[in-house]
């Protein structure tokens, strides 16, 4: 694999590392906890490589640049955390109009306000329904590893281009703060699936590109959500997720990104013990794997959903699910950082085993 | 056969699209697109150019001009020109404002943009309201002037005092060029396309930020024919926002 090394580092630098693996050439950020790695390590890793790097006087601005290089083609990133994503969600809302590529991360922390700097999951239904204004929908990827967190800022890239769309990363605290060792690599070949035929070069000898999200004439804002909706359903063709264990259970525990990778841990504690427990861990948390879900609700496993919040994500679980069995609920509460053992009792009490 | 005698003497230039403009009558947002447009064509721009467009009146500039663009949101487009002018540093970036989208809601990206020295040019059009959400009070509304939402004028001790952006971006460290001009007469429609060349050439040459300020009619909102709209610029705009050269690094000259 061409620039392979094996480093230890903190998974928001793998997602640095990884963006500019896949070709990133415009970062636009703003300091916020517990991301600005990210921010730091772009301020001299772009400059080198001949990138830009843009310390905004805001998220809002950040993302709104985001726009801007999005509109030239140009392989663009930005990253922040809960509160700033708020702000962030004006452009993104615009991205997903206008139908632009980029990349924005997420690692969340606790809420509502201001919170806390600790791990949450408090932002997945900003993320994943969308918390911006309209009818749009975003690719959203939650890795549970370092190694998985390079791998997807790789992969954000390309699916970023192949729909010209945004796709958000979304991890946490625990994840951006995290250090573990990373196999890097670069991929032989970047696509940007035809760029050139709506990017902003300049009209010289053809029409002009205009990219716009105001679509004001008769029928003309139907088309283009119909088109918009059509996108979003072929986006189900990345539909991703990890079962463990799976098999044999009589409960799956769905939990995803870093909450995910400590009940896997939870599991294989309980799987010593005798206990028939399984994990399901949605990859991509839009579109959702209600497909595989229902399959293994088909197959008359119980389901508990875990989270780092009050309850976010068992919405989608229910609805996947809803017209055979249901599934229980366990929130962690943000402003703390659970061990696999928090999650024993919730789930043996799922179980009905205590 | 009578062969065509007339002799073509004047033309719009390849930049300008054939369409009909949706401006109200009077309205000058349509005499600074022209001026752009020819600039543009003039100065051999118009194939490298990427325009950014706002939210406003001007929000269709990209029907107007033949240039590849990209709209922004209400008040980003100099965070959006920021972006287009850094992925692609060789081509010539032009955003377009009105008053509420770049000295209200876009106060913040402008200072920020000017300040930076980001090498983009800027067109700010002062027409003292919101014209296109139907006349309420912008940040430069004059003192006394009645909106529909300042319905007894504008007073000064409750919404401040109109904001004299041009006086603010010249005192900005980014800033290479900054003039304010008007298009109530064609002496003034002459020097305002001479203030943009300045700007545009600012940016040509990789100094910094260019930034024109264009006291412009919105008869619709200020309730005037186009005859009284352009005798209000002259005796009640020009007076509170004089026009002039403000920053000029290449003349080493400040107004
Ligand atoms: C976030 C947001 N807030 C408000 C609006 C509504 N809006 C559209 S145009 C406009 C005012 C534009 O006024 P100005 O910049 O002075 O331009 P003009 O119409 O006078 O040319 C407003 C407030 C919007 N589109 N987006
Ligand atoms: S409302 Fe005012 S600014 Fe808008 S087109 Fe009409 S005259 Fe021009």
């Amino acid at each position: 694999m061409p620039n392979s090394e094996r480093i230890f580092i903190k998974g928001n630098e793998a997602i640095a590392r990884g963006a500019i693996a896949a070709g990133l050439k415009c970062y636009f950020g703003y300091p916020i906890t517990p991301q600005n790695d990210i921010p730091e390590f772009m301020s001299a890793a772009l400059p080198a490589i001949g990138g830009e790097f843009v310390q905004a006087e805001s998220e809002v601005a950040a993302s709104n640049m985001l726009i801007g290089a999005a509109a030239t083609g140009t392989r663009c990133m930005t990253s922040s955390s809960s509160p700033g994503i708020s702000l962030k969600q004006e452009a993104i809302s615009y991205l997903a109009g206008s139908q632009l590529p980029a990349v924005v991360v997420n690692m969340t922390r606790g809420g509502p306000g201001l919170g806390d700097i600790g791990p949450s999951q408090g932002d997945y239904f900003q993320s994943v329904k969308g918390g911006g204004h309209g009818d749009y929908r975003m690719l959203v990827i939650a890795p549970s590893t370092c190694q998985e967190a390079y791998d997807t800022a790789i992969k954000a890239f390309d699916l970023a281009y192949k729909y010209r769309n945004p796709v958000m990363i979304l991890g946490d605290a625990i994840l951006g703060q995290m250090k573990e060792p990373v196999t890097t690599w670069t991929p032989d070949h970047i696509d940007d699936h035809n760029s050139d035929n709506w990017c902003l070069t300049g009209a010289d000898g053809r029409d002009s590109h205009i990219l716009r999200s105001l679509f004001l004439g008769e029928g003309e804002l139907a088309a283009h959500n119909i088109m918009l909706e059509k996108k979003y359903k072929s986006m189900e063709a990345e539909i991703d997720q990890e079962m463990f264990e799976c098999e044999d259970a009589e409960l799956i525990v769905v939990a995803y990104g870093s909450i995910g990778r400590i009940v896997k841990s939870t599991i294989r504690n309980l799987r010593k013990k005798g206990y028939k427990v399984g994990l399901f861990r949605p990859i991509t948390l839009y579109p959702f794997p209600s497909e595989a879900m229902k399959k293994l609700a088909l197959a008359g496993k119980k389901f508990l959903t875990i989270e780092h919040n009050l309850g976010q994500m068992v919405e989608d679980v229910r609805l996947s699910i809803r017209t055979i069995t249901d599934s229980d609920f366990f929130g962690f509460y943000p402003g703390n950082l659970p061990t696999p053992d928090d999650f024993e009792d919730p789930i043996l009490k799922s179980m009905g085993g205590k | 056969m009578t062969a065509l005698q007339e002799k073509l003497v004047f033309d719009k230039s390849d930049c300008i699209a054939d369409r009909v403009t949706h401006y109200c009558p009077g309205c000058q947002h349509g005499v600074a697109h022209r001026l752009a447009g020819e600039l543009l064509d003039e100065m051999g721009l118009s194939q490298k150019t990427l325009l950014v467009t706002s939210i406003g009146c001007s929000v269709f500039l990209y029907n107007y001009l033949n240039l590849d663009s990209v709209e922004a949101p209400h008040g980003r487009a100099p965070a959006v020109a920021t972006g287009v002018k850094r992925s692609c540093p060789d081509k010539f970036v032009l955003s377009y404002q009105g008053d509420g989208d770049l000295a209200s809601i876009g106060m913040a990206e402008i200072m920020h943009c000017a300040n930076r020295g980001e090498k983009v040019s800027i067109i700010f059009v002062n027409n003292t309201v919101y014209g296109m959400t139907g006349g309420q009070m912008a940040p430069t509304t004059l003192e006394g002037q009645k909106t529909t939402t300042s319905p007894a004028g504008r007073n000064p001790l409750k919404e401040g005092m109109p904001i004299k952006m041009s006086e603010i971006i010249a005192t900005l460290g980014g800033t290479a060029y900054c003039a304010r001009v008007a298009l109530n007469n064609i002496k003034n429609i002459r020097q305002a396309k001479k203030a943009l060349k300045k700007a545009f050439e600012v940016q040509v040459n990789g100094l910094g930020f260019g930034f024109v300020e264009i006291l412009s009619t919105c008869p619709t909102n200020w309730r005037m024919t186009p005859v009284q709209a352009n005798e209000r610029i002259e005796n009640e705009m020009i007076p509170y926002f004089p026009l002039g050269v403000y920053k000029d690094i290449t003349a080493g000259e400040e107004v």
